[in-house]
């Protein structure tokens, strides 16, 4: 089931790709680093994994929330992680890294760089995340009322299991699944999972949603470097190339939505060409099992996909990260040449109001 | 009112409140405009210092202070945040540092902001403590204000040994010590 047409897709210019992902071991609260000290080893490994020497990067961009641990200007500190000095072309996002890789994907595509690191990290430990959430909501009318993220994604899941669109057994198999493929990914936080009928057998968290419906709350980081043309082919054997990408927001007002479907994701899927080709893997930034089904309707995923075999945000989900991840994840699988064509997905704010949806290929 | 007319009343006007009129809108007339709703948010966060700033805030409370120097350009960092920010790299040697300095820059205050500032008027100042690259925040006192200058050297005064805390308010202020100012040149590039 998808919206997507392929009139508005377009191949850019300039053929830029993924060289290098690093990412952190995502837990639960780190409590001895503080931001930079986290990310800091995440991006010398991104950089020294393609040789890349400091000076050689034309631009530098990041995403982070100062809300997430309660440090005003926190992004600012973690430019100690890059070498800022002589002064660098350097950007922020107050979104999930995918954004910071879109705004560098554009800069390249003008012209104004031929290479970039990208770079996202969370917190949430410090502070209480389903509650500091509810701060990029409405001010007036949603904020004074402190809804949690979790109360909200339950009532997206509640219109979906009354409009026949998922099913209490289909969400605790996609907990099962994602969590047993992150047994295979080192970096995940959740590892495993009890049996489906275990899972169904438990205590709800918000009703209908159960603890297994719901990603874990993370700390984490996650650094990319990207290339474009020859400097790709210099520094990756197999660039993972970025051949559709496209972002599209639905209204903030999930009370004037259908939470049932996320239109602005089928328009970034269809303008991002997933449609074009066979799509071998994908990776889905779904932190609520019923979004994860929401996701695959909306991209139009058959059966044939391998979807989240990192385990997803159900298995980690560093705030801010967790979108760039998904990008590092379906990019590594092409450089290894596991796969030749992923899409990957990210989100940001509350029941997929943004998406963002890149194709990848080997070739 | 016209630019003119606001540029008459400056500084009063620079900051007011327009007034809003709602005289189009039919279902307003007579009704009392809304300019202001309160909205009081709050959300408690635990600070997590990290590494460097933990061993920083830690010396601190035995009366030592700690910079970090980086391998690669030697430049010693206090307070330490882990990394030398010249290169992105982490900061590899732990450095105590001596309790001794010169000031680097100074304001003169004349309205205090905050609880614990000191009677004004104060100076405020920057002292480059003997080995450090960059320099630490912190109030002078015990000498007139108007005779600090920069290249002044000066120690910390630190709270009672009882009082002492991971907190750089275990400084009290800073006070001037008998050696002769260094020459302003020896501070280019630190202040």
């Amino acid at each position: 089931m998808t919206a997507a047409t392929s009139a508005s897709f377009q191949r850019a210019p300039r053929d830029v790709a993924i060289v290098s992902v690093a990412q952190s071991r995502h837990e639960r609260a780190i409590v001895d680093r503080n931001e930079v000290e986290l990310i800091q080893p995440v991006i010398q490994q991104a950089l020294e994994q393609v040789g890349v020497q400091k000076g050689e990067i034309d631009f530098t961009c990041s995403g982070s929330s100062d809300y997430l641990a309660g440090q005003a200007f926190s992004f600012v500190m973690t430019l100690d992680a890059v070498g800022a000095w002589p002064p660098i072309a350097e950007s922020h996002v107050e979104m999930d890294g995918a954004w910071a890789l879109y705004e560098a994907w554009v800069k390249i595509q003008s012209g104004h760089a031929d290479t970039a690191l990208i770079y996202s990290y969370g917190k949430s430990s410090p502070g209480d995340l389903p509650h500091v959430l509810s701060r990029q909501l409405d001010p007036y009318y949603y904020q004074p009322l402190w809804p949690d993220a979790v109360a909200l994604a339950g009532i997206q899941a509640r219109q979906m299991l009354d409009a026949g669109k998922i099913t209490p057994e289909r969400m605790a198999e996609i907990a099962f699944v994602s969590r047993e493929a992150a047994r295979t990914n080192p970096n995940a936080q959740l590892q495993g999972s009890a049996p489906v009928a275990e899972l169904l057998a438990a205590d709800y968290l918000s009703d209908p949603l159960r603890r297994h419906d719901c990603a874990p709350i993370s700390d984490g980081g996650v650094a990319v470097v990207l290339a474009a043309g020859d400097r790709a082919k210099r520094w990756a054997d197999r660039p993972a190339w970025i051949r559709g990408i496209d972002h599209r927001i639905d209204s903030h007002n999930f009370g004037a939505r259908d939470l049932t479907v996320a239109p602005s994701a089928a328009l970034a899927a269809a303008n991002a060409g997933v449609a074009f080709d066979k799509v071998d893997v994908a990776e889905l930034h779904a932190p609520f099992t019923p979004q994860h089904q929401l996701l695959v309707d909306a991209l139009g995923l058959g059966d044939d996909v391998s979807v989240n075999p990192s385990g997803g945000a159900l298995a980690a989900n560093p705030m801010m990260a967790a979108g760039l991840i998904r990008l590092g994840e379906v990019a590594n699988r092409i450089m290894s040449g596991e796969v030749d064509r992923g899409v990957a997905h990210a989100t940001s704010g509350h029941l997929l109001q943004q998406n963002l949806v890149a194709v990848l290929e080997g070739a | 009112m016209t630019d003119t007319d606001i540029y008459g009343v400056l500084p009063e006007a620079l900051w007011s409140q327009p007034e809003i009129d709602l005289s189009g809108i039919a279902e307003f007339d007579g009704v009392e405009a809304i300019q202001r709703v309160r909205l009081p948010a709050s959300i408690t966060y635990d600070y997590i210092p990290g590494l460097a700033q933990t061993r920083f805030l830690r010396g601190l409370a035995q009366k030592k202070i700690l910079g970090e120097r980086s391998a690669q350009s030697g430049d010693v960092y206090v307070p330490p945040r882990g990394m030398s920010p010249a290169e992105g790299l982490p900061t590899s040697e732990q450095v105590e540092l001596p309790h001794k300095g010169s000031v680097a820059s100074f304001c003169v205050v004349h309205i205090g902001f905050g609880t614990n500032a000191p009677p004004t008027p104060f100076c405020s100042a920057l002292v480059l403590l003997d080995g450090a690259s960059v320099s630490v925040y912190g109030p002078i006192q015990e000498i007139p204000y108007d005779q600090v200058r920069i290249g002044m050297r000066v120690e910390p005064v630190w709270v009672d040994d009882d009082q002492l805390a991971p907190s750089f308010e275990s400084i009290k202020w800073w006070r001037p010590i008998d050696e002769p100012d260094v020459p302003a040149e020896s501070l280019k590039g630190h202040m």
